[in-house]
């Protein structure tokens, strides 16, 4: 009873996670600050998820697998966000109001 | 390592001895053998190190998923409000781990702790350049992550 409510909460959790991970995608201003909300909101939600599905199918291959798969995402999601990221100012996206470092611009597009 | 090795020693003689081999009777041995290498630390040279490892890990990681969910509250109150509160800016955070491995942990932990995101790392692994959300001040950025988060990665590796 108590664990149904706890995988519910985390579901739902997980999906608002996703949702706003998606939405920042849509409204935020520039490529960059929209790689912070699908990054750290979009791992957040589908770890979220992932927890409740091992709980609730709660056999040893679903776990590891659930366990595996969250390990996944938090190995590959920061890679992804930093080459996506670095081919956009590479290929100098307009940024919105971004302070840069002396030198940072010449040491990035290199 | 040694001492690792016979903490799953206890695990599996402990799963032997209760009868039943199976994951969580393993990890409860695996529990059990450790709680007793604990007991016994003076007896076992290098444990010390083992324990104060597995401590330094277990930090990692507790600080690393409560930071994760700080960040993505950070974002959620961003993206809802109706005015985009980002201060954005380009940091440059001059590096003291070594090794790619290191480096690798950092900038991982770094994209995924709240209002940080790795951007590029100089071909000699000594420069991160971060995008942060909130730039006003960079040498408070470059303080918090030296001694935040390159000290705890730095602990746990070596």
């Amino acid at each position: 009873m108590i664990v149904e409510y706890i995988m519910a909460a985390l579901v739902l959790l997980g999906g608002f996670f996703c949702f706003i991970a998606g939405l920042g995608v849509l409204r935020l201003p520039d490529v960059l600050i929209r790689m912070h909300a699908s990054t750290k909101a979009g791992t957040l939600g589908s770890g979220l998820i992932l927890i409740a599905v091992a709980i609730f199918f709660s056999d040893i291959g679903t776990m590891t697998r659930a366990l595996a798969t969250i390990l996944f995402l938090l190995m590959t999601a920061p890679v992804a966000a930093h080459m996506i990221g670095r081919a956009a100012f590479r290929s100098r996206v307009p940024l919105w109001n971004t302070k840069l470092e002396e030198g940072a611009e010449e040491k990035l597009s290199r | 390592m040694n001492i690792f090795g016979m903490n799953i020693a206890l695990a599996i003689a402990w799963a032997a001895l209760t009868g039943e081999i199976t994951l969580p009777s393993l990890i409860v041995g695996f529990a059990l053998g450790s709680a007793a290498l604990y007991l016994t630390r003076p007896l076992f040279p290098g444990s010390d190190r083992y324990f104060k490892r597995t401590f330094r890990w277990v930090r990692l990681v507790v600080t690393f998923l409560w930071e994760l969910i700080v960040s993505s509250v950070q974002v959620v109150i961003d993206v809802l409000t109706p005015q985009h509160l980002a201060r954005p800016g380009i940091v440059s955070v001059p590096l003291d781990v070594k090794g790619e491995m290191e480096v690798l942990f950092l900038t991982n932990y770094i994209s995924l702790t709240p209002g940080t995101l790795c951007l590029d790392v100089t071909e000699d692994c000594n420069t991160l350049y971060i995008h942060a959300m909130f730039a006003d001040d960079p040498d408070e950025i470059r303080r918090h992550i030296k001694e935040g988060v390159e000290r705890r990665v730095k602990e746990a590796m070596e």
